[in-house]
């Protein structure tokens, strides 16, 4: 053989091994964690491991649309998980447990099933912290019981107004923290019958306390939470109209399953939070334990994993206030 | 204008006869091609970041639909990887003939296949797939793979390129419009081919390999089956072929007959105008039809696709030809009168090719920065942001194309007309509505 078509073969070989080498290397060598909309497959992978104290380094690429990537319990800001591109994140966890990670951008009607989990092993720093069991098992409520109001106020309660009323009562029993998580605004407006007060001004004071029972800050962190987390289904106005709304009416039953089967696990048209009734009979408890739990196949995501307890307080506090009208 | 023969400068002579310059383009595509093959595969499933989406469909494209086939002709085929490790099992060898050629099977291709029908079906299967294949990685990467399998399969039982002539869906319609383009391979002088013995040029010899195209240089008429590879530079001992600048569609004074031909023009006319549609228009659910390929609105859309392609569009042109004699008179001059069609079609092509490729080429600079999707940034443009390029300067450049093709098709039709011996007006008609339609469709 000619020295001329050595070369050329060896050239000609040496080309293509490159091309089918060099990807195959550079693939193999860059663990991405892709994602996808929940039905085409979610996270993939979807469970990590850490180290309690080492930095976990993450490459996230999005094979379909914009997804967003933030870990539940954990302060870090919501990173944006671009098609086509890689965005790197680094985390350090304080203490070992299994932590939630999830998408943070609406995707897709199955949006909040995109969750996976981080699974930090290693010595907890702070062994004195013990899990908290929530209001609503102390309190041994059942959130899904009815617990409409029986009685509604006419129009939409004044904290304003209520303050002025309040300055002439004595309503320390129904303002503490611990009253008003435990107790609906209906109830504490049963509590004002002693009072000489119409059943408006009822309702202002009731609002009265809703609002000091909060800050502004917790309610531009509850209105931001919403506007990440819920305004999709639930609507901007609270009304349950959000654009996704009509998809999980329409995704029905043959969206879920569950052990017992699909039948069980219909999908519900999403809360409204301007149900007046509805919202004046649950107690923040009640509210937090939704949230906490999830509407167990309803279609309402469990945000236990992720929510802190301050950021579901918060959520809740802005959720009244689509109720009462506070001061602003 | 005069034909002036390129090979007559020493350089391009050097250049076209050696086979080392081809040779190194060949490897450099090859690379490039297998590249795509795997970034489809292996690399991000978005379309708009992956190399095989964007160099293939785009920047390929865009240099194939603009450049090469109308200034080059049959340029791309020259330069095309596609039949390399084929053609390397099939001879022996990468360069010269070698002293012992292997034992292939080396069967002719079938004569009842020795067209372009199967090339005009293996087009219009990529074209009814064309929503997912242009835009799905994987698919593209299969296709690219499937192709090159095909080929390199053809060539070990089948003698030459046989995959090229016969079956590569590009080919086709390379061919068809390479009779546009102003470069042309030719021999000097007839009597010189009549004279020589053992036709080298057909049958190969120590200096090189018979023609792969399986064309007898000394009978070239047309651009169409000749690929350019200038092995009959190579090969023949007389110096007698020349490659030569021409005017534009010089091949076209001479129309074909051939009912494959014919169809090709409709195939590729009717396809530019369903895509602009399909790709370029504001229908929803005409684009869900094309995309999801299986469901019933897909064979819908297949169905009207195939109608407009091979009933419709043909049906109305059957009414130019306004003399009937008998069905074969009939069908030669229906095969002539499409010549017509060929510079309007190559122009359809252009003017919708300029629309999505201004609109996407901001994708070349960010896939060559990170060609898998892997996060690299090699030349620094990995997250330049989309941008639509040149847009004020689209709705006149289609315009110009658009209108440029009509006129071209026009005198092209005088021509075809008169061989045919019937009015050219019916045909300038026809050209006129499908050039308003599409029109319409693009602006």
């Amino acid at each position: 053989m000619k020295r001329s078509e050595l070369l050329s073969r060896i050239l000609v070989v040496a080309g293509m091994l490159l091309a089918v080498g060099a990807p195959l290397i550079f693939w193999t060598r860059t663990p991405l964690i892709h994602a996808r909309m929940a039905d085409t497959g979610g996270w993939n992978p979807d469970i990590l491991q850490a180290e309690v104290g080492k930095p976990l380094e993450l490459h996230f690429t999005s094979d379909d649309v914009v997804h967003g990537f933030a870990v539940g319990q954990l302060d870090m800001e919501a990173v944006d998980v671009e098609p086509g591109k890689v965005t790197d994140v680094t985390l350090t966890f304080d203490k070992p447990g299994t932590y939630t990670f999830y998408c943070t951008r609406w995707c897709g009607v199955n949006h909040w099933r995109m969750r996976g989990t981080i699974e930090v092993s290693g010595l907890d720093v702070d062994s004195e912290t013990t899990p908290t069991v929530p209001l609503y098992v102390t309190l041994g409520i059942d959130i899904d019981a009815p617990h409409e109001a029986n009685a509604i106020p006419e129009n939409r309660p004044s904290a304003v107004r209520g303050q002025q009323l309040a300055a002439s009562l004595d309503i320390s029993q129904f303002s503490s923290p611990d009253f008003y998580r435990a107790n609906s605004p209906y109830q504490i407006f049963e509590g004002l019958n002693s009072t000489d007060l119409t059943d408006t001004e009822k309702w202002d004071v009731v609002a009265y306390i809703w609002q000091s029972n909060t800050t502004v800050d917790a309610l531009a962190n509850g209105r931001e939470l919403y506007a990440q987390n819920c305004v999709a289904c639930h609507g901007e106005s609270g009304e349950g109209n959000g654009v996704f709304a009509d998809d999980l009416a329409a995704a029905g039953e043959a969206s879920m399953q569950s052990m017992n089967g699909s039948m069980d696990m219909a999908m519900q048209t999403p809360a409204d939070f301007t149900d007046t009734s509805c919202m004046l009979g649950a107690s923040l408890a009640l509210l937090e334990g939704k949230i906490l739990r999830g509407g167990m196949g309803t279609g309402m995501p469990m945000w236990g994993s992720i929510f802190t307890e301050k950021q579901i307080q918060d959520l809740i506090a802005y959720l009244y206030s689509f109720q009462f009208e506070y001061q602003r | 204008m005069e034909k002036i023969e390129l090979t007559r400068n020493p350089f391009i002579k050097t250049a076209l006869k050696s086979r080392y310059p081809q040779l190194a383009v060949f490897i450099v595509m090859l690379v490039g091609y297998i590249f795509a093959i795997l970034a489809g595969l292996v690399g991000t499933p978005v379309g708009s970041h992956n190399f095989s989406i964007v160099f293939v469909w785009i920047a390929w494209w865009a240099i194939l639909i603009l450049v090469a086939v109308p200034f080059f002709g049959r340029g791309w085929c020259a330069v095309c990887p596609i039949p390399l490790p084929g053609e390397w099992l099939q001879r022996g060898a990468i360069l010269a003939p070698p002293d012992k050629k292997p034992k292939w099977l080396n069967r002719r291709w079938p004569r009842a296949l020795r067209n372009i029908w199967l090339q005009n079906i293996s087009f219009l299967l990529l074209a009814l797939f064309s929503s997912v294949l242009l835009t799905t990685p994987n698919i593209t990467g299969i296709v690219l793979a499937a192709m090159l399998f095909a080929a390199i399969g053809l060539s070990i039982v089948f003698e030459r390129r046989s995959f090229c002539r016969y079956l590569c869906p590009v080919g086709g319609f390379i061919g068809l419009y390479s009779q546009t383009a102003p470069l042309e391979l030719r021999i000097k002088d007839k009597k010189v081919c009549a004279a020589c013995e053992g036709k080298p040029c057909y049958n190969g010899s120590a200096e090189g390999y018979g023609c792969p195209w399986d064309v007898f240089p000394g009978g070239l008429t047309k651009n169409s089956y000749c690929g350019l590879c200038m092995e009959c530079i190579r090969t023949c001992p007389f110096d007698n072929i020349a490659v030569n600048a021409r005017p534009f569609s010089a091949d076209l004074a001479k129309p074909s007959a051939r009912m494959d031909e014919a169809f090709k023009a409709f195939i590729m006319l009717g396809s530019a105008m369903i895509y602009a549609g399909v790709l370029l228009g504001p229908w929803g659910t005409l684009k869900d039809a094309a995309y999801n390929v299986g469901t019933t609105a897909w064979f819908i859309y297949a169905a009207v696709f195939l109608s407009v392609i091979f009933i419709v569009m043909p049906s109305f042109f059957a009414l130019c030809v306004t003399r009937f004699e008998n069905i074969d008179r009939f069908k030669k001059r229906f095969a002539t009168l499409s010549t017509a069609l060929i510079p309007l079609g190559l122009m359809f092509w252009v003017a919708f090719s300029l629309s999505f490729v201004l609109t996407n080429a901001s994708y070349i600079l960010a896939s060559l920065s990170d060609p898998l999707g892997l996060g690299w940034n090699l030349f620094g443009t990995a997250n330049l942001a989309w941008q639509p390029m040149l847009t004020s300067i689209l709705a006149p450049g289609q315009t110009l194309a658009l209108v440029g093709g009509l006129i071209w098709s026009g005198r092209t039709a005088q021509k075809a007309a008169k061989e045919a011996t019937v009015s050219p007006v019916p045909v300038i008609v026809y050209c006129f509505i499908v050039t308003l339609a599409m029109l319409w469709l693009l602006i």
